[in-house]
């Protein structure tokens, strides 16, 4: 492949990448909408377009006029760079996600990704870890003390359980002894009495799934966790000061991760794109990965969603005592119990 | 060539970047400055072909060290600094110390290094030579400093906890 076309193929994957991502962000408020209006016994968004359907639309040329407040006092470059802080890193982190197998047109071929790495995981970590920059910043430089709070909250409970998602993350590294998404996806090839599939949710990591996404709801600040919004105490948290595009921006950057975080879920413990296969080579090369792929992100985004229309929220002490004494020791056990395991047998 | 001209730009922005560290004021501008400096060292280390090392900069030092520097300076709420102009000490011995220092440290680097540049994947860069090195080579020096690094952490909390915050867990447990 020679540079132009590189150049082109990569601007046509970014560009639709983000597409797709952003469209997804707008109908996962949609859908969170929705289904936690049915779940309250109420109907959700049903005035805009066929059963609400156009309501993120709605909501976003709405975002778009709304007049954009500066409160005085604030610390304007920090105040104005946080919330674009959030929502470039909540965007790039999908770089390295291989969102599906490959797409041939002609006899010209390209992995769906913008791009494989080779160590796409600590990227990925690394993009969402520098994340909270953008919460922490709005928090301190809006010159609230509910802002403040909720930013002080943000950063204390991402840093802390960040150590056990990343530890909850290495079992599976072992086991598939790569770093690269692309190749973890690939380790998980086949099934064990042709029908339970070598996921590594099967293969002995379900604890770490479940390390995984607790400390995921809690780094993206989604109920059970979400105190550095708690509206009840907070008003809002660290974007209490914020109003149109800006409150947008951090509305969109804990949508993205949201999704981000589901993406990493099924790449990691459930085979990514891969599933039952039929039928002609286009549809097992493209559409089969695909389909499988945003069927699994789906699940992951409805269990978000029901968890929020489940649980209530957690005290402060409660979460920081869950994550230290608790999540962290279980998470270092998986990871001792399976490196253990791998190391026996072979 | 497209490695060599990044290389410089991000260089720059790592010196611009360690520039304004010092001369901004108000401490949370020095924070992110320097947490600039980190990513900007980290897409070095990228470019040099460490890209393991590059990763861990990201994540230890831009997402976890600079993270806690942010949430002390907003827990403080420490203000801005007051201009000192300086002492005469440091103008006097810092200035020409700092010239000796680098025409010597230049010269080694001329003197001593080849002509080669470092192509990617050159270096020991990739998890699985990095792990080579920290888990069989260096095995025993790897694990002496992680016994330091635990020593700190329990003078830390020896330091930090009050002595009745002490006896109210003795009593407790």
């Amino acid at each position: 492949m020679n540079v132009q076309t590189y150049i082109i193929v990569s601007l046509v994957k970014i560009v639709l990448t983000l597409f797709i991502l952003l469209t997804g962000v707008a109908y996962s408020v949609w859908l969170e909408r929705k289904v936690v209006g049915h779940m309250q016994n109420r109907w959700g968004p049903t005035r805009v377009g066929p059963f609400g359907l156009l309501q993120p639309l709605a909501d976003g040329l709405k975002f778009v006029f709304k007049e954009d407040l500066t409160p005085p006092h604030v610390y304007k470059p920090l105040y104005i760079a946080a919330p674009m802080i959030a929502v470039m890193f909540a965007l790039t982190s999908i770089s390295v996600i291989p969102i599906g197998n490959a797409v041939t047109v002609g006899n010209f071929s390209t992995p769906i990704q913008i791009t494989d790495v080779n160590i796409g995981l600590l990227v990925v970590l690394g993009i969402t870890s520098l994340g909270v920059y953008g919460v922490a910043l709005a928090g301190w430089s809006s010159n609230s003390k509910y802002s403040l709070l909720g930013g002080l909250r943000a950063s204390a409970q991402m840093v802390s359980y960040e150590v056990s998602l990343g530890l909850s993350l290495i079992g599976v590294l072992i086991l598939a002894g790569s770093l690269s998404l692309r190749d973890i996806v690939l380790a998980q090839r086949g099934a064990y009495l042709g029908f339970i599939p070598h996921w590594f949710f099967f293969k002995g990591q379900f604890f770490a799934f479940f390390i995984y996404l607790i400390s995921a709801y809690a780094e993206t600040n989604r109920i059970p966790f979400d105190l550095p919004e708690a509206e009840t105490e907070l008003v809002a948290g660290y974007h209490t000061e914020y109003s149109s595009m800006k409150f947008a921006m951090f509305f969109m950057a804990e949508y993205a991760n949201m999704i981000t975080v589901a993406c990493l879920a099924t790449i990691l413990f459930f085979g990514g794109w891969l599933g039952p296969m039929f039928g002609p080579a286009w549809l097992q090369e493209t559409v089969l990965p695909l389909f499988y792929f945003v069927a699994k992100v789906f699940v992951f985004i409805f269990v978000y969603i029901w968890v929020r229309g489940t649980l209530p929220r957690f005290r402060y002490d409660q979460l920081m005592a869950f994550g230290w004494k608790y999540l962290l020791p279980l998470a270092i056990a998986n990871l001792v119990i399976t490196a253990l395991i791998v190391a026996l047998r072979s | 060539m497209l490695h060599l001209v990044l290389f410089l730009i991000f260089g720059a922005v790592c010196i611009a970047g360690a520039i304004n560290l010092l001369v901004q004021r108000h401490p949370i501008n020095s924070a992110l400055s320097l947490v600039v400096v980190m990513g900007s060292l980290a897409v070095e280390y990228l470019l040099l072909g460490a890209e393991f090392v590059a990763a861990v900069q990201v994540i230890v030092y831009a997402g976890a060290v600079m993270v806690l520097f942010v949430f002390v300076i907003m827990l403080l709420n420490a203000g801005e600094e007051e201009e000192t102009r300086g002492s005469r000490v440091a103008i006097l011995f810092g200035i020409p110390g700092l010239t000796i220092g680098s025409v010597l440290l230049a010269w080694v680097l001329i003197a001593r290094s080849g002509t080669d540049a470092v192509t990617l994947g050159a270096l020991p860069g990739s998890p699985r030579s990095i792990a080579q090195l920290l888990f069989k080579d260096f095995l025993l020096p790897f694990e002496v400093t992680s016994v330091l690094v635990l020593i700190a952490i329990m003078g830390a909390v020896v330091l930090a906890a009050r002595p009745e915050a002490v006896e109210h867990t003795k009593k407790e447990g």
